[in-house]
């Protein structure tokens, strides 16, 4: 393999990942926050222990996402130079902003937030949690404006192969910035409540029903019920919004070959790339046209129409595909828990394990996801102006692929170590507020803890 | 007046300069006394020991190594040119430097939440992380120094000492940190940390201070020539007292009602600040020693401006509230504990 293709693997690696982590921890922020406020209004201990409880989860995940974010911020400078060069002047004041205005505040509140609780007043330890998931999502706003431009790149001039800013506000309120944002911030809340509801289950299963567990099950069962047919809708519409501005990665994610009126909704196939046409497919005649331009004799551009220009078709159209079909898995499984909550009924045993399975589901769709929009943008990196071939760099590629594979490696020891670690400590979670220190006042505990340390 | 500053690359080169020397100096000596720590941890009698010096670092670490992204960052948003030539020039060091980095942060969750099987390794691997981390870097300081040019015997050795200094410098940090936030056994401990790590640092810094201006012609004749070096002489005159006011006062420490435990500390980061200032000195206007000055590996532009206002707004801000932190955790440490 040339250097190209190592750095882009690597690249791949690297960003695939790390936001497992982000994944999570965006939305498990404002959980936590929404847990404390809980306690704050109901003074019920009982969400002080699920607080503590995914606090922990949360500092877990968080600590992963910042080791290998930095990896990240590494790699731009080591492995892709032309990168900046050429769009240095974009991407250069939003991954600034970024540090200044988010790393550092998540950072440096997250200490007071998981070791503060009885060292600060309460209303301070509310703020710190709100402070660390405003700085999640800060974060990942800036990135996702840098990652929406770079799809849809607009507000500057091309000066001596240098992109020249002519307004921010175009830049910033790219085309596809509100879609982008909006659906990656609801896979997370789908990633984080899956997560949830996953480990909650395993808890049931190992150690029977707590009142706690129910509760958080409900909360968050309803929130994935109606965040999952609301993500399906605004990824329609991210669909569509790229139908109009890149028709080349939604003709690969479609499997449309040729340019055609009344195209089809292929369900399942195989493209080849050779031959330039799908084997087995399965169709709905005219529906494709429909979706994309209602009119079910639209015409729908095909890949014909970008030759050398497109991305590579399986990649993307089998992506999509996986990132679908764990939609409906998630919106059928959270819908069928409401039943059960509706008809007041208990959890039936085969529904929890079904749960159990899908603790970690959110990552495969987020990630299917991502890939269908990072490989959709191929042979570009910034959409129309720069090609990814053209902003490598010109390490050895031995370099690139020793440090890959031992990438490969750490993230491998990483992931099986996160892995059994979330649920050796989902084993031994217990409920010791609600059920040792019912009586005991918080405030005073905070206090007399206060006297001993100082 | 203020249109011509506006417009005035250089000026905003050297500002850049400047916050990026500033972001790499805040660094070193926070995640310093971090990664001194973990090395330190290597020698803690028993687990309970290495849980207190874990717990003194536990609420600060994060941020401490946000100032690594920052200072990278700035590299990279302003001088695209200069970022280029050195991190690809350290692309090995840097790539072992991030596998320290991972193992050393993710060690500090791990070893908590971990089952007991396991425990031993994530103690152990934020001992080898935060040793890694040190040397990695101080390999990558020494590099810069003579300009990446790693091919005779002598420069090596140059390269060698500094990578070592580096890790004895950080193990002085984390020692002096130990004595303000711990109490008993650890502090007498740390206290003797310290002074093995002070005679290091000194033999160390006397090293690296005449092989510099060795290895190098220009910083050479930049400190060497009359009537400078009488003012410069100040920077290693200043950089003897203090290192002479810590080493009398550790044989001094503890008192017994804790006095001065914070002095060491506050020493170490003026003697930081005096080498820093130095190396500083040796190399300025040059990005790169000898190859390339700050003006043109600038990018200066107005995107840069942007990035500068926003700065001197968000800074501030940043430092009142990484100042809160600190305070709230002011003191001895005590169990770290979430509920």
């Amino acid at each position: 393999m040339d250097v190209l293709e190592l750095s882009r693997l690597q690249f791949a690696a690297n960003i695939t990942f790390h936001f497992l982590f982000p994944s999570i921890t965006i939305a498990l922020g404002w959980f936590l926050f929404f847990f404390k406020l809980r306690f704050n209004s109901t003074k019920n201990v009982k969400w002080m222990d699920i607080y503590f409880f995914w606090t922990k989860v949360f500092a877990l995940c968080f600590a992963l996402g910042v080791v290998t974010g930095i990896t990240m911020s590494f790699q731009f400078g080591t492995n892709w130079p032309g990168f900046m060069n050429t769009v240095g002047n974009v991407a250069g004041p939003l991954l600034g902003y970024e540090v200044l205005t988010a790393f550092f505040l998540e950072a440096s509140f997250l200490g007071v937030m998981l070791f503060g609780y009885r060292r600060v007043k309460p209303w301070v330890h509310t703020l710190a949690t709100f402070l660390v998931a405003f700085g999640t999502t800060l974060s990942a706003f800036w990135i996702l404006v840098l990652n929406s431009w770079m799809q849809t790149p607009q507000g500057i001039i091309m000066i001596e192969g240098e992109a020249v800013v002519t307004s921010w506000f175009e830049i910033i309120f790219n085309p596809s910035m509100p879609y982008r944002l909006i659906h990656t911030l609801l896979a997370s809340v789908l990633t984080a409540s899956f997560l949830i509801i996953g480990l909650s289950a395993y808890r049931v299963l190992k150690n029977g029903h707590t009142k706690i567990l129910r509760s958080t099950m409900k909360a968050v069962i309803i929130v994935a019920a109606i965040v999952t047919p609301t993500q399906i809708f605004i990824g329609d519409l991210h669909g569509l919004n790229s139908f109009k501005h890149q028709p080349q990665k939604v003709a690969a994610m479609e499997g449309h070959w040729e340019t055609k009126k009344g195209a089809p909704l292929v369900l399942f196939g195989i493209p080849d790339e050779k031959q330039k046409k799908n084997h087995l497919s399965l169709e709905i005649p005219k529906l494709g046209s429909y979706i994309l331009t209602h009119d079910f004799n639209g015409e729908v551009k095909g890949l014909d129409q970008f030759e050398n220009e497109h991305p590579p078709v399986g990649k993307v159209f089998y992506s999509f595909r996986i990132m679908v079909l764990f939609g409906l898995l998630m919106l059928a499984l959270s819908w069928l828990g409401v039943y059960y909550i509706i008809r007041k009924q208990e959890f039936p045993k085969y529904y929890l394990k079904m749960l159990f399975f899908m603790t970690f589901s959110g990552w495969i769709p987020t990630t299917a996801g991502w890939y269908v929009t990072e490989i959709g943008r191929q042979p570009y990196l910034v959409q129309g102006i720069l090609k990814t071939a053209d902003a490598v760099s010109s390490v050895p590629s031995a370099h690139v692929s020793i440090t890959l594979t031992i990438y490969l490696i750490v993230y491998a020891i990483l992931f099986y170590a996160f892995i059994s670690t979330i649920f050796y400590m989902a084993r031994g979670a217990t409920d010791k507020l609600s059920n040792r220190l019912k009586e005991i006042d918080l405030g005073d505990r905070r206090s007399a803890a206060v006297k001993i340390s100082s | 007046m203020i249109d011509t500053i506006i417009h005035s690359e250089q000026w905003l080169a050297y500002a850049f300069a400047f916050l990026m020397g500033l972001s790499m100096l805040i660094y070193g000596l926070l995640d310093g006394y971090d990664l001194g720590v973990g090395i330190l941890s290597y020698y803690a009698k028993d687990k309970k020991e290495s849980d207190q010096m874990v717990s003194s670092i536990g609420p600060f670490w994060d941020a401490n190594e946000t100032w690594l992204v920052l200072g990278v960052g700035i590299l990279l948003v302003a001088f695209p040119k200069a970022h280029g030539i050195i991190l690809s020039n350290l692309y090995i060091p840097v790539f072992i430097m991030l596998i320290g980095l991972i193992f050393r942060g993710v060690a500090f969750d791990f070893m908590s939440k971990s089952d007991n099987r396991h425990k031993k390794d994530w103690y152990y691997a934020f001992f080898a992380g935060s040793l890694t981390t040190a040397l990695a870097q101080g390999f990558m300081l020494g590099s810069y120094i003579i300009g990446f040019e790693i091919d005779t015997l002598n420069s090596k050795l140059f390269v060698f000492t500094v990578s070592i200094s580096l890790a004895v410098g950080y193990c002085l940090i984390g020692a002096n940190w130990l004595i303000m936030k711990t109490t008993g056994d650890l502090q007498k401990k740390a206290i003797q940390w310290s002074k093995l790590s002070l005679v290091g640092a000194i033999i160390c810094i006397a090293l690296v201070s005449i092989g510099t201006p060795i290895s190098n012609l220009t910083i050479f004749n930049k400190w060497f020539v009359l009537p400078n070096f009488y003012y410069l002489s100040l920077i290693p005159l200043l950089t003897i007292f203090f290192v002479l006011w810590m080493y009398l006062l550790l044989n001094k420490l503890p008192y017994s009602d804790d006095r001065y435990c914070w002095l060491p500390f506050v020493l170490t980061i003026i003697i930081a600040i005096l080498c820093f200032v130095g190396l500083v000195y040796s190399f300025f206007p040059f990005i790169i020693p000898n190859e390339m000055l700050i003006v043109q590996a600038s990018a200066a532009n107005s995107s840069l401006m942007i990035i500068f206002v926003g700065a001197l707004i968000v800074l501030p801000i940043l430092l009142g509230y990484t100042f809160f932190v600190y305070k709230v955790f002011h003191g001895k440490t005590t169990d770290l504990r979430y509920d």
